[in-house]
């Protein structure tokens, strides 16, 4: 059975909902959203999802080749002013993709080096992650695991709260905050290393730890039975054939790799 | 009470320094017919408030801008405005950079004539840091701290509504109509752009009534502007304009501003229209599939 390291990255990520329950689950991106649709289809058929402009479904639409938004399964209607509420309540799970992620769990979209007058680079603004980060669980997936987004330093611009006791506001503890997994092109990552220190899971088919570490530009802890990713179902491959249609998920990683490392490619 | 105006008419009213709330999203329905003709006028040091698109951009290039209140300044399938980036880039204008939800708080504070709503939102974050304005507060009911999101009152508020009768009754019959009824309530001048003219009696029928998310007497002034949020969306009408938003992007990048505006502005919004297509073409764009 072929599969694609994209469709690998799904699959991984479509897992960390899995005990969630009935929360609108928020993934940022194409895979993302794919991975969170697959999740739906699977591993906990309770998840919300939206059309991603003004409707939560019943059933998730298509990441690729939908003509139109008529005739969708809408459940109710659900604008912008109305996910904050469902945000504050605390009842969402969102997987996104940031610029740079530091060993707290915090992480960055707004705008890259320079100073605040000026970024070197503007990225997004901080969108709704300061929200996100404090009310409810949010997860993080890294399309290219490199010391580039895993800083050795802080963010550049803190958008989201992780778990670090300078930051951690008065009458705070880290119970009160979720960051829950990091999917990367290399590995599974959580949280539950000693004092929430990132730790390694999983990792995907033929990548070493030590290839993880190298492209970390912090410390790492790693789970007393290091696992290899569960790789991918004939049926997760199916439904996200049903999913993804047109193979969009070919087009979002560089040179689309393949889920099981070639000789070639582990060695450049 | 008639307050169908021109847009000329109806942005005089806009005087230097003011603070400017823009409804819409990033690119949809944003009254960019409104902020057309704001950048044909000589108004300058604008605070602009907004869920940030082409209007932001559009303003900063233009000098119109000595801040922006802001979550995001985003076109959405091109993730990055290119003249926001410019500005910031650049240091040229002032900044409070906000969570999404805090500006719909601030607004609705406003609304509601409170100076400020507690909330979590930008604690543990640099939001804190960068807005220096935003004090934290002790709650009289627990040990934590909280953050006292301060009122956002705009002078005026600039939104585009689908249909409107003349004495300002403004129907959104898009999927959303996003935080415009707030931007609307929090401000002292509401100057709402449609698409459509329709008598009162539209208003009758039930379903209708239900699209109408703020009452008449919180607008001021109404412009009929058919296709008047292009190049943003007016769902049902007309969708966004991806080509011309990446001629937009091109322009502003390379030539800047003054590249933009001989290419399209004009000195009213026909000859913009004749410039971007006509009004047939920007009608007919299809509606955006998310």
């Amino acid at each position: 059975m072929r599969f694609s390291l994209a469709e690998l990255m799904v699959c991984a990520a479509s897992h960390i909902f899995e005990d969630d329950g009935e929360v609108l689950v928020t993934g940022i991106g194409l895979l993302p959203r794919l991975a969170a649709s697959l999740a739906m289809r699977t591993s906990n058929t309770d998840i919300l999802m939206t059309d991603s402009q003004s409707y939560v479904l019943s059933q998730p639409n298509p990441v690729s080749g939908l003509k139109s938004h008529q005739g969708q399964a809408n459940e109710n209607w659900m604008g912008f002013a109305r996910i904050f509420d469902n945000v504050w309540s605390g009842r969402r799970h969102a997987l996104v993709g940031p610029s740079q992620i530091d060993r707290f769990g915090q992480s960055n979209i707004s705008a890259l080096g320079g100073t605040h007058q000026a970024p070197k680079v503007q990225l997004l603004g901080v969108r709704g992650f300061p929200g996100n980060s404090i009310s409810h669980a949010n997860s993080f997936f890294v399309p290219s695991h490199s010391r580039r987004v895993f800083v050795e330093g802080e963010c550049d611009v803190v958008c989201s709260v992780g778990y670090n006791n300078d930051r951690l506001p008065r009458g705070y503890s880290f119970s009160d905050i979720d960051v829950r997994a990091v999917v990367t092109n290399l590995c599974v990552l959580d949280f539950n290393g000693p004092n929430k220190q990132m730790r390694v899971v999983s990792l995907h088919p033929g990548v070493g730890l030590e290839e993880v570490q190298d492209n970390t530009g912090f410390d790492l802890a790693v789970s007393a039975e290091i696992a290899q990713t569960t790789i991918p179902s004939q049926q997760q491959l199916d439904l996200l054939n049903e999913l993804d249609p047109l193979d969009a998920r070919a087009r979002q990683l560089k040179n689309n790799p393949a889920g099981i490392r070639q000789a070639e490619e582990a060695e450049s | 009470m008639d307050k169908l105006v021109s847009a000329s008419e109806a942005v005089s009213v806009i005087e230097d320094g003011m603070t400017v709330g823009i409804g819409g999203w990033g690119p949809r329905r944003k009254p960019m017919a409104l902020v057309r003709e704001l950048l044909r006028s000589r108004v300058k040091d604008l605070t602009v408030v907004a869920y940030g698109g082409a209007d932001v951009g559009l303003l900063c290039a233009a000098g119109k801008v000595r801040k922006v209140i802001f979550a995001f300044v985003s076109l959405d399938f091109m993730p990055l405005e290119p003249a926001f980036r410019k500005a910031r880039e650049s240091g040229a204008i002032e900044v409070m950079e906000i969570d999404e939800g805090m500006l719909l708080l601030g607004l609705r504070a406003g609304a509601w004539g409170c100076p400020f709503i507690p909330t979590r939102i930008g604690l543990g974050t640099d939001v804190l840091k960068n807005a220096t304005d935003l004090a934290l507060i002790d709650s009289p009911y627990d040990e934590k701290e909280w953050v006292a999101m301060p009122a956002l009152k705009p002078d005026v508020s600039l939104v585009h509504a689908t249909r409107a009768d003349v004495r300002g009754v403004c129907e959104i019959a898009s999927p959303d109509h996003y935080m415009d009824d707030l931007f609307v309530r929090a401000s002292g001048h509401s100057i709402v752009s449609v698409d459509e003219m329709v008598p009162s009696e539209y208003f009758h029928d039930p379903e209708i009534a239900r699209r109408v998310f703020w009452e008449r007497n919180c607008t001021q002034a109404v412009v009929h502007e058919p296709g008047g949020a292009h190049p943003s969306s007016s769902d049902p009408l007309y969708g966004f304009d991806i080509k011309h938003f990446k001629q937009y992007g091109e322009l502003l990048s390379d030539g800047g501003y003054s590249a933009w505006a001989e290419a399209f502005l004009g000195d009213s919004e026909s000859s913009y229209q004749s410039a971007v297509g006509g009004l047939e073409a920007i009608q007919s764009l299809p509606l955006p599939v998310y």
